[in-house]
């Protein structure tokens, strides 16, 4: 029994430890990205660079997520994923860039097709 | 301190058919239901929300604490799939600034920045007087950041009465969210060009080095978009 309790407290710690490392990494970037744009003029060419590289990586994690998904995703099929983004993206462009539409469809179709 | 008028303009974009509240709530109920297995109570899953907000990285430390991975390694893992955030505020705050806004607003709204409330500022700011641009940023935080601490919590209420169906089905309103918001951004050839190369770069380069594949891909395709653009004339 105090072995089981002792074994929960352990666990408990671990994950408040792991929220405050998530938390700071994440911050981190956050807080940098601040102080630097400080010094960074709306019309310089760093700007620009800055928001193509941001785009990019956006884009790179949006890849990834629908071609090798963490977590729960990864257990329907890849060829439903790019088949459901490819219909809700055609509903996106169709509907005057509507975006309740097409997301609200993505889950039914997936929930039905998988 | 904070022009009230403008702060409800950018907390009311949570309404409408560009509304991010939907992908928000699918996600965040999503990830509530796995904090839950991967064992934190609610108070830890709300603060998860809470403190860190950022999507991947969240699901990056509930899937390490699942195999039992150490917190150093969840700090880098988390600290890379994060490091987003760096370019993501670096090309949305100069925006914002006005010299007679106190510093502490930047300091402490950056932490709002997620990929929706990033992509909602930069679709709507030009309509918001420069002075006042960091209030309404401060709106669409306070929306976005509050639905997401909210959905956690229903999330992992509901965890025993969502079946694997109905999780999968929630997991891919975010990603289609966020493709229909950048498509809807592909405005000018050198965000089309990063957009397009970012895609198609991300999982390629994921099968070399699967931590590295996001920074790689993004400093790669976006240098490229902009060398491009520039050499282009736009």
């Amino acid at each position: 029994m105090l072995f089981y309790l002792a074994r929960k407290m352990e666990n408990s710690q671990i994950i408040i430890l792991a929220i405050i490392a998530t938390s700071l990494a994440t911050f981190i970037s956050r807080f940098m990205g601040a102080l630097t744009s400080e010094k960074v003029s709306v019309k310089s060419k760093i700007f620009q660079w800055f928001n193509c590289v941001a785009y990019s990586t956006l884009a790179a994690l949006l890849g990834r997520m629908i071609i090798f998904p963490a977590g729960i995703l990864a257990e329907s099929d890849l060829i439903i994923r790019i088949v459901v983004v490819f219909i809700c993206v055609t509903i996106f462009l169709i509907s005057k860039k509507n975006l309740v539409i097409p997301t609200v469809f993505s889950a039914i179709f997936l929930s039905i097709l998988s | 301190m904070i022009n009230s008028k403008v702060f409800f303009q950018g907390l009311t974009s949570l309404k409408g058919s560009r509304s991010p509240a939907i992908p928000l709530a699918a996600c965040f109920i999503a990830l509530g239901a796995l904090l839950k297995d991967a064992g934190l109570n609610i108070q830890q899953s709300a603060a998860s929300s809470l403190f860190t907000y950022a999507l991947p990285g969240q699901l990056v430390m509930a899937e390490s604490l699942l195999v039992g991975a150490s917190v150093i390694n969840i700090f880098i893992a988390v600290w890379l799939v994060n490091f987003r955030l760096y370019p993501m505020t670096v090309s949305l705050f100069p925006l914002l600034n006005h010299t007679s806004q106190p510093k502490w607003k930047y300091y402490l709204s950056c932490h709002f920045l997620a990929v929706s409330s990033w992509l909602i500022a930069k679709d709507s700011y030009k309509k918001i007087n420069k002075k006042h641009r960091i209030d309404f940023w401060i709106g669409i935080g306070i929306g976005t950041w509050s639905t997401a601490i909210l959905m956690t919590v229903i999330g992992y209420l509901a965890a025993d009465y969502l079946n694997k169906d109905m999780l999968i089905g929630l997991a891919i309103v975010n990603p289609v969210y966020f493709f229909c918001m950048m498509i809807g951004a592909m405005k000018n050839l050198s965000i089309s060009l990063a957009v397009i190369l970012g895609t198609v770069l991300g999982p390629l380069i994921y099968l070399i080095s699967t931590e590295w594949a996001l920074l790689f891909a993004g400093l790669i395709a976006g240098s490229i978009a902009f060398l491009f653009s520039e050499k282009n004339g736009k």
